[in-house]
């Protein structure tokens, strides 16, 4: 490389030029908030709470005074009788008992709205849209007031048809039920939203067409609307899946630190804030968060195979 | 001139930064309502100490441990002076991010003899560090609504000598008044796992951090069947505490007695059942039991900027004893401080409680109070043998099956 006689199209060389340096790093430097704000607030926490997973640590020992445990903190949360499965177990209770009746309820929902009410979409999708927007800890304060004892609308309306009072959040098989209810009504207009937008992305020709050849709404409903509406489906059902299986402010705030009567609605997602923060032992937090973290991706692994089977569209 | 000038200006800045030198800022935090006696205390403190300023950082109570745990974790943000609540004074004491009192230049040693003797204890480490000098105690009392029990001719002295009398005499205020015993069938719990302990207990572990729950323990089994006895026998309202069907109880009067700290009087007083001034009395727990309920400590941060004045603090908020009267009558912090107690507003009687001489009976009762041990996985215990305790009392679950099920859960979190 013996070159003497400069390239007469390369520009001359400067020691450093402004524009130069703005069309090099500009980009960079435009999206750096993200990627720093993730660095800190992303990428640190996930990698910090795996190493946590491996060693013993109360945090109040401070910095650095964590001992190596191995799979230790894995093997208490799998083990037995710990109420890591008694958690996961509450969680996945509740998360069908308001998940199902979500899709279940705002599809057809979605469906009607889409055909019969197009008049009145936007009024209607806005006030479906509230509880989802509206802050949990306000909607909560308000059922709470429903479901009061001796003071409840709940037990009021009851009294009138001459019921005797519920303890909504005090008998343990029914504490699950009380914190499911809340979250179906808080999501379910958010599924309805999602899945009038994916209603509209199917062509009116296809319902048109079908009008001519005489099928009804309901034969438009199975026929049409379910087989073309699945990959909206997919994406929804991956939502509620990963939603309910973190479902922690409903619980917490309606049921308290220990999720109520016997516990039944202490999710995973409480037992590892209460056992972090609670009992100060971040490694058999951290674990816990792991595995809830596999669970969840198992049951969005499953969710993916059985819309994928079949049909092969999504 | 000009050089007169500059001179002056520079020996201007020279004197306000050294004036700025004197003044310190002393940041201390605490949650409610300790922050209200803080704020009482402080006009007493500046008389004292004029160049320095007390930054108080209140936060709700749980926040407010939350953040100290955090701050204790990463040595980040920490106050010169730290308030412990006795829940979290044993945890906080595990951990190594708080000053050891007994040792120079604070040799706290001195002062232990001041205080009322249980709470030492409390703020002691299992290897014997004192990190936490004890401001106000909780007694454990027994409250109970003087014109209920006279309606239903029970006799409270005869109620309360012990556990099964107590029951009896439920049963015959329900008939009598309908009125329920008790807001829930697990506060017989309450005072029974924390009365009564052998000495070198604590509620859950002894002393050599040795498991106490299980079945063949007899504390667990009898406060597990007494309760049981009360929710079969339909005593209890079923009320959880701290929620708006405890507070309509109290105002409404459909419960009749209650266990509580007696910090739960000043609470009656001003919020939760004002009206209700005058129907209340006190009583020593059963069967000659003594119990602590609540209590607060303030403690320094190894890595406290301020160390030497945040002892000062302390000295002037624990050991003065106008400052404890103070917080007394703020909002009834019950003072640690035995000189405190000696106070002459200890023999006035209590208007709430008709009058009745109640914090003589608090005193006697804090010095009979044993020390408990406390563990860091009181916590952990505390939530898993609560949770079996509802199986019992809402399903049904075999009381000694319930036990040794709480036992194998707290043994596998307890590392």
């Amino acid at each position: 490389m013996q070159e003497c006689v400069p390239l007469p199209t390369s520009p001359p060389r400067r020691r450093w030029s402004y524009d130069r340096f703005q069309q090099r790093f500009a980009p960079y430097i435009f999206t750096s908030p993200f990627f720093i704000l993730f660095l800190i607030f992303g990428l640190f926490p996930l990698g910090f709470s795996l190493f946590l997973a491996f060693h013993l640590w109360n945090p109040l020992d401070g910095l650095g005074n964590w001992r190596y445990v191995g799979w230790e903190n894995f093997q208490l949360a799998l083990g037995a009788p710990d109420q890591f499965w008694v958690s996961l177990k509450n969680t996945v209770w509740i998360g069908l008992l308001s998940g199902v009746p979500q899709h279940l309820v705002a599809l057809p929902l979605a469906f009607v709205i889409n055909q019969a009410l197009r008049r009145y979409q936007g009024a209607i999708s806005t006030i479906l849209f509230l509880p989802y927007i509206t802050n949990a800890v306000a909607i909560t304060i308000v059922f709470g007031m429903l479901y009061s004892e001796n003071l409840g609308l709940l037990n009021y309306a009851l009294s009138v048809v001459g019921l005797g009072p519920v303890r909504w959040l005090a008998v343990p098989d029914l504490v699950p039920v009380s914190v499911a209810v809340v979250v179906f009504w808080r999501y379910v207009g958010w599924n309805v939203i999602l899945y009038l937008s994916g209603l509209q992305a199917i062509s009116e020709d296809v319902y048109e067409a079908a009008t001519v050849d005489g099928a009804s709404n309901v034969q438009k409903f199975f026929y049409i609307t379910l087989p073309l509406l699945r990959p909206m489906m997919f994406y929804a059902f991956t939502l509620t899946i990963v939603g309910n299986m973190q479902l922690f402010e409903e619980p917490f705030i309606m049921t308290g630190q220990g999720g109520g009567s016997g516990g039944t609605a202490l999710t995973s997602a409480m037992h590892i804030y209460n056992v972090a923060f609670r009992d100060l032992d971040m490694g058999y937090s951290s674990a816990m968060a792991w595995l809830l973290f596999l669970a969840i991706f198992v049951l969005s692994m499953i969710n993916n195979y059985l819309f994928s089977r079949g049909g092969g569209r999504s | 001139m000009k050089k007169i000038a500059t001179f002056a200006l520079v020996s201007a800045l020279l004197a306000s930064t050294a004036h700025a030198q004197e003044k310190i800022t002393l940041t201390v935090a605490a949650f409610p309502s300790l922050d209200s006696a803080i704020k009482a205390i402080i006009p007493a403190w500046n008389k004292k100490y004029p160049n320095v300023t007390i930054k108080l950082q209140a936060q709700e109570f749980a926040d407010h441990h939350n953040a100290m745990t955090t701050a204790l974790a990463t040595g980040q943000g920490l106050p010169d002076v730290m308030a412990v609540e006795i829940g979290y004074v044993g945890k906080f004491a595990e951990g190594r991010g708080l000053e050891d009192l007994n040792k120079a230049p604070y040799n706290a040693a001195q002062y232990k003899k001041l205080f009322t003797p249980f709470t030492v204890a409390q703020a002691t480490s299992s290897d014997q560090r004192f990190i936490a000098m004890p401001t106000d105690i909780g007694p454990g009392t027994f409250l109970y609504r003087k014109d209920i029990l006279d309606k239903a001719g029970v006799n409270p002295a005869t109620m309360m000598k012990d556990w099964d009398s107590y029951i009896a005499a439920g049963k015959i205020i329900k008939a009598k008044t309908g009125a329920a015993l008790i807001n829930t069938a697990q506060g017989i719990y309450g005072v029974m796992s924390r009365t009564n302990l052998k000495p070198g207990e604590g509620i859950y572990f002894d002393s050599k951090n040795n498991l106490l729950v299980g079945p063949d323990n007899a504390r667990f089994l009898r406060a597990f069947t007494l309760s049981k006895q009360v929710r079969d026998a339909g005593l209890d309202a079923k009320i959880g505490e701290w929620s708006n069907e405890w507070y309509d109880a109290f105002k409404k009067g459909t419960v009749a007695t209650q266990f509580s700290g007696a910090w739960l009087t000043g609470a009656l007083q001003n919020w939760m059942a004002p009206d209700t001034k005058g129907l209340w009395r006190v009583q020593n727990l059963p069967e000659g039991g003594y119990a602590l309920w609540g209590g607060t400590f303030y403690a320094i941060p190894s890595a406290a900027k301020n160390k030497a004045m945040a002892w000062e603090f302390i000295k002037f908020m624990t050991t003065d004893k106008s400052s404890q009267i103070t917080a007394f009558t703020d909002n009834g912090a019950f003072p640690a401080l035995l000189t405190a107690q000696n106070d002459g507003i200890f023999n006035k009687g209590v208007p709430f409680l008709g009058e009745q001489k109640a914090r003589a009976l608090w005193r006697d009762a804090a010095r009979k109070t044993q020390p408990i041990d406390v563990n860091k996985y009181d916590s952990v215990a505390d939530q898993i043998v609560n949770t079996e305790l509802t199986n019992v009392l809402e399903q049904g679950k075999d009381i000694k099956q319930a036990l040794s099920d709480a036992r194998a859960q707290i043994l596998r979190r307890a590392r």
